[in-house]
């Protein structure tokens, strides 16, 4: 039996990661042309309200049938070559936006994008879920595990252009994060 | 068909508040975790191709016209999970400041000099046996106003993917050594000894190129895998 390794430890992104991980398409989870694609737009908040900056969002999703482009998926993999992964730094204004599909449900699951949010001033990664308002989110496994008053925290509202969802890193209003 | 689950390993990474960090106390989140069961979201993740990187990302000596100034330095080593398997074909990021301490960026205000020849930005795909290599210079240590006389030990940024959205790791690789790590909140808000001196880097004289280059060997673990139940039926909450 092989010894277990202790996991490199996570360290802060640090306020200078934008001279290497932000990617020109990787705000773009699919092309702005594609038939059907949305826009999902948010601004991250610090505690006194104040635009953060400098963070790194990262989205990881479905496609619109509900699979991922993953050998786990035991369904087999996308036929659709969607890549499901997107990445935004902040702008000055703490701005974030993403072009995507809609991803669909999964088995047991309301549909939803997984979300890393990484910034100076945080030694760890924070996730959370997008969830969206029109779907039905009674039987959802992992907002039944969070306390109703903060599940609105995690539901993205509708807007002309797709969906506006805010990441509120801390206050009255902060976004429920989740340990994975 | 049963799904793979990550074994989560607490003891080895900062607490979400660390106060020591000034900017911690601003931005962490008071509310605690919400504990959630891995299912397919988290079991699966991007499997980021060679597409993502170019000719000269793993060489940040050959990025440009001239030279960097600086060290030049050989960072080599293994991508493993927790088990010690290698995790082959996942792509590694990293980011430094150059060899003066001064980062590529605008919001750098260090008055330290820039090098026209460096922007500090590496790429590389891990081979099937989990190893990355990259060349660069030796980072300088850099003041920042954390407390009074701050300054960062030398360090690069690692991004690492791995194989699922629960390995998905940022961190930091340090040098052997170093006489700043005792006043460092960054460093030190890894509590556990162990897991604090493995992000520090070993020298590695194997690895060096005679009359070219130092070299330093680390190996980044992601989160290994729990074992598959063999017969405890899953409750699946």
């Amino acid at each position: 039996m092989t010894e277990s390794l202790v996991t490199t430890s996570s360290q802060t992104v640090g306020p200078f990661f934008a001279i290497g991980l932000p990617w020109e398409d990787g705000p773009f989870v699919v092309a702005p042309d594609t038939p059907g694609a949305i826009r999902i737009v948010g601004r991250v908040l610090d505690g006194a309200g104040d635009p953060v900056p400098d963070a790194l969002i990262e989205t990881w999703q479905a496609d619109p049938d509900g699979r991922f482009d993953h050998p786990d998926d035991p369904r087999g993999a996308v036929a659709s070559g969607f890549r499901g992964f997107g990445r935004c730094p902040t702008d000055v204004n703490g701005r974030f936006e993403f072009v995507t599909l809609k991803p669909g449900a999964l088995p047991g699951q309301a549909p939803h994008i997984a979300v890393s949010v990484f910034c100076r001033g945080i030694l760890v990664r924070l996730v959370t879920r997008i969830y969206f308002p029109e779907d039905n989110l009674d039987d959802d496994p992992v907002l039944a595990v969070v306390e109703p008053a903060l599940r609105q925290t995690l539901v993205a509202s509708a807007a002309p252009y797709g969906y506006r969802f805010d990441i509120v890193l801390q206050g009255p209003d902060e976004t429920v994060f989740f340990d994975v | 068909m049963e799904l793979p689950t990550y074994r989560r390993d607490p003891e080895s990474q900062p607490p979400v508040h660390w106060p020591d960090y000034v900017s911690n106390p601003g931005r962490a989140p008071k509310r605690p975790l919400v504990l959630i069961p891995q299912r397919l979201t988290e079991v699966t993740g991007p499997l980021l191709g060679a597409e993502r990187v170019g000719p000269h990302d793993n060489d940040l000596t050959i990025q440009h016209p001239g030279e960097p100034l600086g060290q030049r330095i050989i960072v080599t080593g293994r991508v493993l999970d927790g088990d010690g398997r290698p995790v082959p074909d996942t792509l590694v990021e990293v980011w430094q400041a150059n060899a003066s301490g001064r980062y590529h960026h605008a919001g750098d205000r260090h008055p330290a000099p820039l090098d026209p020849n460096f922007s500090g930005v590496g790429r590389c795909m891990t081979d099937a046996a989990g190893r990355y290599s990259f060349t660069t210079i030796q980072p300088g240590a850099y003041p920042w106003r954390n407390h009074h006389n701050a300054w960062r030990p030398a360090h690069i940024h690692f991004s690492l993917f791995g194989t699922a959205f629960t390995q998905r790791l940022i961190t930091q690789m340090y040098f052997p050594g170093d006489p700043l790590f005792g006043q460092d909140p960054i460093f030190n808000s890894v509590r556990d000894p162990r897991a604090r001196e493995s992000m520090i880097a070993t020298f590695d004289l194997s690895a060096t190129v005679p009359e070219w280059a130092l070299a330093y060997s680390w190996d980044i673990v992601l989160r290994g895998k729990n074992p598959t139940p063999v017969e405890e039926e899953d409750d699946d909450d």
